[in-house]
């Protein structure tokens, strides 16, 4: 395998977790609820993933223990936000402090033990294709599952009547619940895809990218997922293209370091979190085009009149 | 089964009060459920968290020391978070502040004067502002989400200072340990009181909470800041300028954030180190949320927080539980503060499925 491939192959890795977090999140702040706990959720889910690989010795037990892990956490910022209608911003703070402060604790048992890594599948013949094989067919299975997840999410959205309705809610609450949606099921479901989602990215944290339970592994990638989502003006495709651009940038600071460049550690680390904040400014300063992407009830919370 | 909300005419006064406290009673009970699951007394457990810390004298200091800087975050969040100004990365303005008012005493060591001191806790506010100026420009000027922006800063701060301490700044004579020269005596900020080692950052944060109740309370600019939080709209017609608004807040709980990051190197540090905060900036945010965005409640609200960090520790040592145990309670706690919030605006009422249906059916 060339130098090239292996780069590729890590950009993979590294992007990986940030597309589906994003992904999951696209469809929470499509149906207008803006969680900021996806870092508490991934790091949820890369906690539970780990212990229950450990616990049961397969990493597809595993797997499904992010995933629900990361659901179930977010049903807790769901009945906050949803069902008592507290603050979202404040709401998901709290999320991610919870998340960070219950994964250590029930992480510490697991700390420094050697992890099970999840192996990856070959696709028969295409990964016999040359270049491309390698790189994209013989991937392991949350690999495969972020693209189908992105597709999917593009079907449901643009091409289904459920996704129209979600939509709506997110756009406006109060015409869509004129009009006989249940607004507060709809982002009830969705929060909980969302969280689902960065359950599986928390999945791939300790079973694929860095196979062990290290505290804090998330390292605000949480938090760069939600400024991909806003990179992306909250269409999935975009999530893709935006989470390979920052994993090539996170990749590039580790190759800097290994290529032995003069330029201290600590400045190429803080490179995917400066990349974010410019990110940021160019696709924010044009005010009337982040008008026109964003849900129009973003983050407003919704009570039912009766 | 299902639960409705039902809004208040008025805001209840009773529960605006009450809220805080039914707050800290869940996250107790809740708390005595997570010992007992841990296989612990959770009346031990719980008196070794919550009342073993004060039941001595230096360990009331270490808990105002470690109250001063969660109260001048706090304080300062506050005013940006009635504003509705989302800064979250008062942790990376903290070790900016303590970085710019470490510059006298690890770079300038050899000057000696008693203008050391105070010259530090100006160039702490400063470089605090400065950090939080960035988020305030670019949400005034390029429409940019300070909650994003503010939190990734407090990445590059935190790798900031690990370079520092670790290349230029590190103590030539310190056996290469990565930290700086110990500060001089002219730069250490001193004990407030004979009795221990509670340091002079307590009271800075007890007078900026007083100052800043004042300005809430009795001044214009005070006004301003709750008017535009509530409505900008209406801020506008008051001719208050919400631009001007997001540089005032940042500014202002930056250097805040700044002080209270000089101040804990200074007084309890005295010396810079890889990490030099447990957190405090996040904490503060639980500590604005938990006085209910009042100063004089946030003075209280970071005793309270406070003790969750010595009581981590406490429970550590006497029944051997992790100190994790202290984010957690954190955490619990913020998460019933939000939702006893609810109380103040709504009446809750658990309504079953059937009788839901026939309300509706009678609607139609």
């Amino acid at each position: 395998m060339g130098i090239v491939e292996a780069i590729l192959l890590s950009v993979i890795t590294a992007a990986t977790p940030l597309v589906l977090a994003a992904a999951g999140e696209l469809v929470a702040e499509r149906s207008g609820v803006l969680n900021l706990g996806v870092e508490g959720m991934m790091i949820m889910g890369a906690v539970c993933a780990f212990a229950a690989t450990q616990l049961s010795g397969s990493p597809y037990i595993g797997v499904l223990a992010g995933i629900a892990a990361g659901a179930l956490f977010s049903l807790l910022f769901g009945f906050l936000t949803l069902t008592l209608v507290a603050n979202q911003v404040a709401t998901g703070l709290a999320l991610t402090l919870l998340g960070l402060g219950v994964s250590g604790m029930l992480g510490e048992s697991f700390l420094g033990m050697q992890g099970i890594k999840l192996q990856p599948i070959a696709v028969p013949l295409l990964s016999q294709v040359p270049f491309i094989g390698p790189l994209l067919f013989r991937q392991d299975a949350i690999f495969y599952l972020s693209i189908a997840i992105v597709a999917g999410i593009h079907w449901f959205l643009f091409r289904t009547r459920s996704g129209l309705k979600l939509r709506a809610v997110g756009d406006s609450h109060g015409s869509a619940h004129a009009l006989g949606v249940d607004v507060i099921r709809t982002r009830y479901l969705a929060v909980l895809f969302g969280g689902a989602c960065a359950g599986l990215a928390g999945a791939q944290l300790s079973l694929v990218y860095t196979p062990q339970w290290v505290e804090n592994m998330s390292a605000g990638r949480g938090w760069i997922a939600l400024a991909l989502v806003v990179f992306a003006s909250w269409r999935p495709w975009r999530v893709v293209a935006g989470g390979y651009l920052f994993g090539a940038v996170s990749i590039s600071q580790l190759h800097a370091q290994a290529f032995g460049i003069g330029i201290p550690s600590q400045f190429l680390s803080s490179l995917p979190y400066m990349a974010t904040i410019v990110v940021l400014i160019l696709i924010s300063h044009n005010r009337r085009m982040t008008l026109i992407n964003t849900p129009a009830s973003l983050g407003k919370p919704f009570v039912p009149d009766r | 089964m299902r639960i409705e909300l039902e809004k208040r005419p008025n805001v209840s006064a009773l529960f605006s009060i009450l809220s805080p406290f039914i707050a800290f009673a869940l996250t107790i009970v809740f708390g005595g459920i997570m010992f007992a699951l841990l296989g612990k007394n959770p009346a031990a457990a719980l008196y070794s968290f919550f009342v073993e810390p004060l039941s001595e004298v230096w360990s009331l200091h270490e808990l105002a020391i470690k109250a001063a800087p969660l109260i001048l975050i706090g304080v300062g969040l506050s005013v940006c978070f009635r504003s509705n100004n989302w800064n979250i990365g008062a942790e990376g303005q903290f070790i900016m502040g303590a970085i710019a008012g470490s510059i006298l005493p690890v770079v300038f060591y050899d000057w000696q004067s008693p203008l050391v001191l105070p010259l530090m806790l100006v160039l702490g506010m400063i470089g605090g502002a400065i950090f939080a100026a960035i988020p305030a420009f670019l949400k005034a000027h390029m429409n940019t989400n300070e909650i994003l922006t503010s939190l990734m800063l407090v990445y590059v701060a935190q790798l900031f200072l690990d370079w520092l301490v670790r290349g230029p700044w590190r103590n030539p004579q310190g056996m290469n340990f990565p930290e700086t020269r110990t500060f001089g005596a002219d730069a250490i900020l001193p004990e407030m009181l004979v009795s221990g080692r509670t340091h002079w950052g307590f009271a800075f944060a007890i007078i900026a909470a007083l100052l800043v109740w004042f300005m809430m309370r009795y001044t214009l600019r005070g006004f301003e800041i709750t008017v535009l939080g509530q409505s900008e709209r209406a801020g506008r017609f008051a001719g208050f300028s919400s631009r001007r608004m997001i540089w005032f807040s940042m500014l202002f709980s930056g250097a805040l954030a700044g002080l209270a990051g000089i101040s804990e190197v200074s007084g309890a540090i005295q010396q810079l180190r890889p990490v030099i905060s447990p957190g405090y900036g996040f904490t503060a945010i639980i500590v604005a949320f938990l006085g209910r965005l009042n100063p004089l409640g946030i003075i209280a609200a970071g005793l309270v927080l406070a003790l969750t960090y010595l009581g981590g520790e406490a429970a550590q040592l006497s029944i051997g539980v992790s100190d994790k145990v202290t984010r957690v309670f954190q955490g619990l706690l913020l998460f019933f503060v939000l939702s006893c919030d609810t109380l103040i605006h709504y009446r809750i009422r658990v309504v079953r499925e059937r009788f839901a249906a026939l309300k509706t059916d009678e609607a139609h």
